[in-house]
C-alpha cells in the first residue's frame, strides 16, 4: 500500500494556496476601466515611436466622426482582452491537467483491449491518475459555462447574444453552439468517461481477490466499448471546449490533434509518477524495461503529435484559403515564440533525446525529456486558446503560472490520494505474471 | 592463427543449445560460429557478441538524406530558378519550407533504410551468387550446430559437448 507522504501533501497544499492567491490577483487586476485602457494604449503607442501616430492623425482629418467610433471600439476590444486573460489562463491550465487524466484513461482502456502483457504492473498508477478526470473535467466545464454566465463571455464569443445577433456565421452554427446544449453535451461526455472509469476501477479491485477471471473479462468488454465512445466524445469535446473559441474556424483533424496532445502528456505523467514511486521503493516489480516501453510511447506519440500538427498547419498554409488561414496568421504574427517553440519542445527535443534505446532506460533522462514534453504541451493548449481570447495581449505571467500551480496542486493531491486507496500491484490480473517478468 | 581442425556439435533444441553455449563459455572454449535455422533469443548475449552498431549508421544515413533533400530543393527551387508557382513564396528556403517537408521526410527515410540495408549486406557478406557457407544442410531446418576450434584437446572437448546434450559430434578437418 502506498502512503501519501506528508511532505508531498504539504507541497500540494502550498501549490493550491499559491495558485488561488495568484488567480485571485489575476482576476482583481484584470478589470480595467475605459480610461485606464485608453492611457495604457496611449503609453504603448508612445513607446513604439511616432510611426503609427502619424497614421492616426492623418485618418482623423479624413473622418473625424468615424475615427472616434473606431477609437472607442478599439479600446473596448483591448479592455475585453485584458479582462479575458485570467479566465483563459485558468481554463488552459484546467484543461491541461484534465487532458492528462483523460489521455491516461484512453491508454488504460487500450492496454486492456489489446491485452498488453507488459503494462499490468502500471495499472494502479494509471487508475490513480484517472481519478483526477471527474473533478478535473467538471472544473473545465464549469469554467466554460461560468465564462458565459457569470463572466462577460470571456472565453467563447458565441455565448454572447450580442455578438451572435450581428454574426451570420455564428447564427448558422447556433443550433450546435448554444450554452444549454453545450453544457448538456459536456455532462454526457464526462458522465460516459466517469462511468467507465468507475467500473474499470471497481472490477480491477474486485479482481485482486477473485477466484476466476470474470472481472478481467468484464473490463475487457467495457474497455472496447469505452474506446468507441471515447473517440466520438473526445472529438466532440475538442470542438466544444477548444475549437469553438474560434467559432469562425474549423478543422477536420482537430479532434485527433487534441487527442495526440492529451495522449502524449498523459503517458509522460505516467512515466514521471512511476519513476517517482519507484524511487520511493513502492514499485519493486517495475523495472527499467517497463520504463523503456513507456518512454517508447512518449517518443512515438511525440512524433504522432508532430505529424498531426504539421498536417493541419501545412494543409492550411498550402491552400491559403482566407477563412481558414487567419487561424495560423494570428498565431504566427502574435505567438511566434510559443508557436515555433512548442514544435522544438514537442518534437525536436524528444526525438533526439529519446531515440537511443539506452537513454530510455535511464530515469533522470526520461524525467528531463518528460518535463520538456509537458511544458511543450501546456504551450500547445495555450496556443489553441489564447489567440482567440486575449489576442496579442498574452504573456506567461502571474495569472498563467498561478493557474498551473493551482491545478498542479489539485492534480497531485487527487492522484496521490487515489493511489493510497488500493495496493499498487493489481495482483489478480491474469497477465500480471507476464508483466512482472517483462523483459525487453 | 585459425585452427585447421574444428568440432561440429549438433543439437536439436534451442534451449539445450543455450545451456550448452553457457557451459562451453564457462569452460573458456572459443566458439567459432553457431548455425541456427531461426533467431534464438538471447544467443548473442550468451555468446558474448558485441552489440550491433547498425542503428547508429542508420541515424547517420538519415542525416545524409535530410541534407541531400535540403541542399537539392534549396538549389532547385530557391537559388537556381525561383519562379512564382501558385503564389508560393520562393524568396528563401524557410519561407517555403512547409512545402518541402514531405520530401525532406521521405528522403531521410529512404537514405536511412536503404543504406542501412546495404550496410547490413556488406557487413554480413551477402550478395547474389554468393556461395553458401553451410556446414550442414540440416541447420536450415531443425538442427543447431556449434563450431568450436580444437587444438589438441579433442577428447576433453568431446566429453564436455556430449554432457551438454549434443546429439552428434563430428571432428572436421578444414584444411581439406
Amino acid at each position: 500500500m502506498y502512503t501519501f507522504s506528508n511532505k508531498l501533501k504539504t507541497f500540494s497544499f502550498i501549490l493550491i494556496i499559491l495558485g488561488v492567491l495568484g488567480v485571485g490577483y489575476g482576476f482583481m487586476t484584470s478589470h480595467k476601466s475605459f480610461e485606464e485602457v485608453e492611457t495604457l494604449l496611449a503609453e504603448e503607442l508612445h513607446h513604439e515611436g511616432g510611426h503609427s501616430e502619424v497614421a492616426v492623425n492623418e485618418e482623423t482629418t479624413h473622418n473625424e466622426h468615424g475615427q472616434v467610433d473606431e477609437h472607442k471600439k478599439h479600446i473596448e476590444h483591448v479592455q475585453h482582452q485584458i479582462a479575458n486573460r485570467p479566465w483563459s489562463a485558468l481554463y488552459v491550465a484546467a484543461f491541461f491537467f484534465m487532458m492528462i487524466a483523460l489521455g491516461i484513461l484512453a491508454f488504460y482502456a487500450i492496454q486492456f483491449a489489446a491485452q498488453a502483457g507488459w503494462s499490468p504492473v502500471l495499472f494502479r498508477v494509471m487508475e490513480g491518475i484517472t481519478a483526477y478526470l471527474l473533478p478535473g473535467a467538471l472544473i473545465v466545464l464549469a469554467i466554460a459555462v461560468a465564462s458565459g454566465t457569470i463572466g462577460h463571455y470571456n472565453l467563447f464569443t458565441w455565448m454572447d447574444p450580442e455578438v451572435v445577433a450581428h454574426d451570420k456565421l455564428i447564427q448558422g452554427k447556433s443550433g450546435f453552439l448554444n450554452i444549454g446544449w453545450f453544457a448538456v453535451r459536456g455532462i454526457i461526455f464526462i458522465a460516459g468517461w466517469s462511468v467507465y472509469r468507475h467500473f474499470a476501477r471497481k472490477f480491477s479491485i474486485a479482481q485482486d481477490t477473485a477466484e476466476d477471471n470474470s472481472n478481467f473479462k468484464k473490463t475487457f468488454r467495457i474497455s472496447a466499448a469505452f474506446l468507441v465512445f471515447f473517440i466520438y466524445t473526445e472529438s466532440m469535446m475538442s470542438w466544444d471546449w477548444i475549437m469553438s473559441v474560434d467559432p469562425h474556424w474549423f478543422s477536420t483533424l482537430f479532434g485527433w490533434y487534441v487527442f495526440a496532445s492529451m495522449f502524449v502528456s498523459g503517458i509522460t505523467v505516467l512515466a514521471l509518477i512511476t519513476i517517482y514511486l519507484k524511487s520511493r521503493n513502492y514499485l519493486e516489480f517495475v523495472n527499467e524495461n517497463h520504463l523503456h516501453d513507456v518512454a517508447k510511447f512518449m517518443f512515438a506519440f511525440s512524433i504522432f503529435w508532430t505529424y498531426l500538427w504539421f498536417s493541419q498547419f501545412m494543409l492550411i498554409w498550402y491552400s491559403n484559403i482566407p477563412e481558414e488561414v487567419t487561424y495560423f496568421i494570428t498565431r504566427f504574427n502574435d505567438y511566434k515564440l510559443p508557436f515555433l517553440g512548442m514544435v522544438v519542445m514537442n518534437f525536436v527535443f524528444p526525438i533526439l533525446m529519446l531515440m537511443n534505446a539506452d537513454y530510455k532506460r535511464i530515469p533522470w533522462f526520461v524525467v528531463m525529456a518528460g518535463l520538456v514534453i509537458l511544458v511543450g504541451h501546456y504551450i500547445d493548449i495555450f496556443n489553441m486558446i489564447m489567440p482567440a481570447t486575449v489576442g496579442d495581449r498574452w504573456f506567461i505571467g502571474i495569472p498563467e503560472i498561478s493557474s498551473i500551480l493551482l491545478f498542479a496542486g489539485l492534480f497531485i493531491f487527487v492522484v496521490f490520494t487515489a493511489l493510497t486507496k488500493a495496493p499498487l500491484l493489481a495482483k489478480g490480473n491474469p497477465l500480471i505474471k507476464e508483466s512482472k517478468d517483462f523483459h525487453y | 592463427m585459425e585452427a585447421s581442425k574444428v568440432i561440429h556439435a549438433i543439437y536439436t533444441d534451442d534451449d539445450v543449445l543455450m545451456s550448452a553455449v553457457k557451459k562451453v563459455k564457462a569452460e573458456r572454449y572459443h566458439i567459432e560460429e553457431i548455425y541456427t535455422p531461426f533467431p534464438v533469443h538471447g544467443l548473442d548475449k550468451a555468446m558474448g557478441l558485441a552489440p550491433t552498431r547498425i542503428a547508429i549508421t542508420s541515424f547517420m544515413y538519415g542525416l545524409v538524406g535530410l541534407t541531400v533533400a535540403i541542399v537539392m530543393m534549396n538549389f532547385i527551387m530557391i537559388k537556381d530558378w525561383p519562379q512564382n508557382i501558385g503564389g508560393k513564396p520562393s524568396f528563401s528556403y524557410l519561407q517555403n519550407m512547409p512545402a518541402f517537408v514531405p520530401i525532406m521526410f521521405e528522403l531521410t527515410v529512404f537514405f536511412a533504410a536503404h543504406l542501412m540495408v546495404i550496410t547490413f549486406y556488406l557487413r554480413s557478406r551477402m550478395w547474389p551468387f554468393k556461395k553458401a557457407e553451410n556446414p550442414d544442410p540440416r541447420t536450415t531446418d531443425d538442427h543447431f550446430l556449434m563450431e568450436i576450434a580444437v587444438d589438441g584437446n579433442e577428447v576433453e572437448l568431446e566429453n564436455l559437448l556430449k554432457e551438454t546434450g549434443a546429439v552428434e559430434i563430428n571432428l572436421v578437418d578444414k584444411a581439406h
